[in-house]
């Protein structure tokens, strides 16, 4: 077996199962319902840019994925902030 | 070493689609934080262990070990603030139906 073929197929199963787990994102009934969803999402993206940088052999998509697991923590503690000020409690 | 990388890949997909399979199931948003937290750090972690071993010793191991500890880190830490703003929000956990009077 190839390589290559092995890590195309494991992104593409990683794409398919990201796309199911957008759709708690869309249906969430509370807002941390959608956060959980965002927050699998952004691991699983964050699998799929490592995977990418090993087959490509470019170590510039590391930083992306470094900059990115960087960006979702400090993204969801800033939504969940907003819930906390946003709604009486 | 090649089917060790293809067992770890499938191992991570495996976990990701049960952590899924979770999320869109389970009832109640606490056990879906638990399915979501537990399933989110076994898929990176073992995608990344299929990567450094495909990879060996180089530039990009360094890398991804950085990443991997940082993801370790702010994982359960994140896992750990919606629930603490859910709880704090009021929303009550799941019961089973019986035990409702």
């Amino acid at each position: 077996m190839d390589v290559k073929l092995i890590l195309d197929l494991a992104v593409y199963t990683l794409v398919g199962i990201t796309a199911l787990s957008v759709v708690r994102v869309v249906i969430g009934p509370t807002p941390e319902d959608r956060l959980i969803g965002l927050n699998l999402a952004a691991s699983q993206v964050l699998a799929i840019l490592v995977v990418l940088a090993v087959r490509q052999k470019q170590a510039i998509y590391l930083d992306v994925a470094l900059v990115y697991a960087i960006l979702g923590y400090i993204g969801i503690l800033a939504v969940a902030r907003h819930l906390e000020k946003g709604e009486p409690s | 070493m090649i089917w060790a990388v293809a067992a770890f890949l499938a191992l991570g997909i495996f976990f990701g689609l049960v952590g899924n399979l979770g999320v869109l199931r389970f009832p109640d948003l606490y056990t879906r934080l638990h399915a979501s937290a537990k399933c989110s750090t076994t898929t990176v972690v073992s995608v990344f262990i299929a990567c450094m071993l495909l990879e060996g010793f180089s530039v990009l191991t360094g890398r991804i070990v950085v990443i991997a500890l940082f993801f370790l880190l702010t994982g359960p830490v994140t896992a750990h603030i919606i629930g603490r703003r859910a709880w704090k929000r009021g929303v009550l956990p799941w019961r089973r139906r019986e035990r409702r009077p």
